[in-house]
């Protein structure tokens, strides 16, 4: 019996240590934008960049986090049949807001690149290398060299990147909008609201592109037609 | 009492695979160790991650930290033979066993991904279950027989 308990007491000690290292080498050294939350929130009073027409019935927002797997997997399989079906067609707009997760590393930092980029006119070229290289989430590893080549990839002028960056200049902005996601009761990424209202709450799968163009033609469909001007006489 | 030293010791290991990753999903470390795959920052992210407001890994330490102590309890000199903890165990294991089959379709069917720890956590959790279950069959302590001297 004395013996079983040893063997308990071991175990948990190796198991202990073993828990232990892997949360301390799980990662490289976050550079200065990933390194967490700014002391200073920003309401700059930016709301996110979007794709397609003011005048779209319908706003889907997005809050993504850049590292995210199931977020990539969203914007590279679903997104361009989204944009085909509804955004180009005027349908619907859509508005990409950050939601970084604390569990990941450099989601900060990813958003913040795409910030900088996006201060150049580059968001979405921005936003297409980081989802569909995501291979840099995988790693672990310090991305910022390959940030770099992903905005230089995207048209971003470098010296106004490399400056942007060691600013930290949207950290804020990027807060701002998380504390946003936390007051909209976002819990998990990719989360979507349609006209203010969060969508798919019972759905037990990923949506697609078709549960989305299947909302947004019910929208259009109820909602009341738009008064006509009073005719000239 | 084998039984119970084995799922004492089961238990343990899932305990400290449950606390890696919900101490991960409080943000303690970096990129979570899952090979090349990445399915456990698929699962990870996903909103499904989250149940009742709590981390699922948060139930996974909860769970296996009430089967350690209830296995640990049950090794008392005392408890050896009281076949009640036997009870509590497969029923302790039960409800692990229906929670990770409820995660493991979500993650086959809804999330498509899969998590290696969660796998392993999977594993653990059956098998605990498997000896409980046999545990409760056998019996390992049998009841001292009436001494049933004859004076010739």
């Amino acid at each position: 019996m004395n013996r079983f308990y040893v063997m308990v007491g071991v175990l948990a000690l190796v198991l202990g240590i073993g828990v232990f290292a892997m949360l301390r080498t799980g990662g490289a050294t976050a550079p200065a934008a990933a390194a967490g939350a700014p002391p200073t929130v920003v309401d700059d009073s930016f709301r996110g960049y979007t794709l397609g027409q003011g005048s779209a019935p319908v706003e889907i927002v997005e809050y993504l986090d850049f590292e995210c797997p199931v977020c990539a997997t969203f914007a590279t399989v679903q997104m361009p049949t989204i944009k085909d079906q509804l955004i180009n067609t005027g349908k619907a707009r859509w508005r990409f807001r950050d939601y970084p997760l604390p569990i990941h590393k450099y989601s900060r930092f990813a958003a913040h690149a795409a910030q900088c980029a996006g201060a150049q006119g580059r968001y979405f070229e921005m936003q297409d290398q980081l989802f569909s290289h995501h291979q840099w989430a995988q790693t672990g590893k310090d991305p910022s060299s390959l940030f770099r080549d992903f905005a230089r990839d995207a048209g971003v002028d470098l010296k106004a990147y490399d400056v942007c960056m060691e600013a930290g200049r949207y950290a804020g902005r990027i807060e701002y909008s998380r504390q946003e996601g936390d007051q909209l009761a976002v819990d998990g990424t990719p989360t979507f609201y349609a006209n203010g209202t969060k969508l798919f709450t019972s759905l037990r799968r990923l949506p697609n592109s078709d549960d989305f163009k299947t909302l947004v033609d019910s929208i259009v469909a109820h909602s009341p037609p738009k008064p006509r001007a009073p005719a000239r006489h | 009492m084998r039984h119970r030293q084995a799922i004492a010791l089961l238990a343990l290991v899932g305990l400290f695979v449950a606390l890696y990753l919900w101490l991960h999903a409080l943000g303690f470390g970096g990129a979570i160790k899952c090979g090349a795959s990445g399915g456990c920052e698929a699962v990870q992210t996903s909103p499904w991650s989250v149940f009742l407001g709590f981390p699922v890994a948060f139930y996974g330490v909860v769970g296996y930290l009430a089967v350690l102590i209830v296995a640990l309890a049950s090794l008392r000199p005392a408890a050896l033979a009281d076949r009640k903890w036997n009870v509590m165990l497969v029923g302790l294991a039960t409800v692990g066993v229906l929670f990770t089959a409820y995660l493991t379709y979500l993650e086959l069917f809804v999330i498509h991904a899969i998590c290696r720890w969660c796998i392993g956590s999977a594993v653990i959790i059956t098998a605990i279950w498997l000896v409980a279950v046999m545990s409760s069959f056998h019996r390992s302590v049998r009841s001292p027989e009436p001494r049933t001297d004859r004076v010739a």
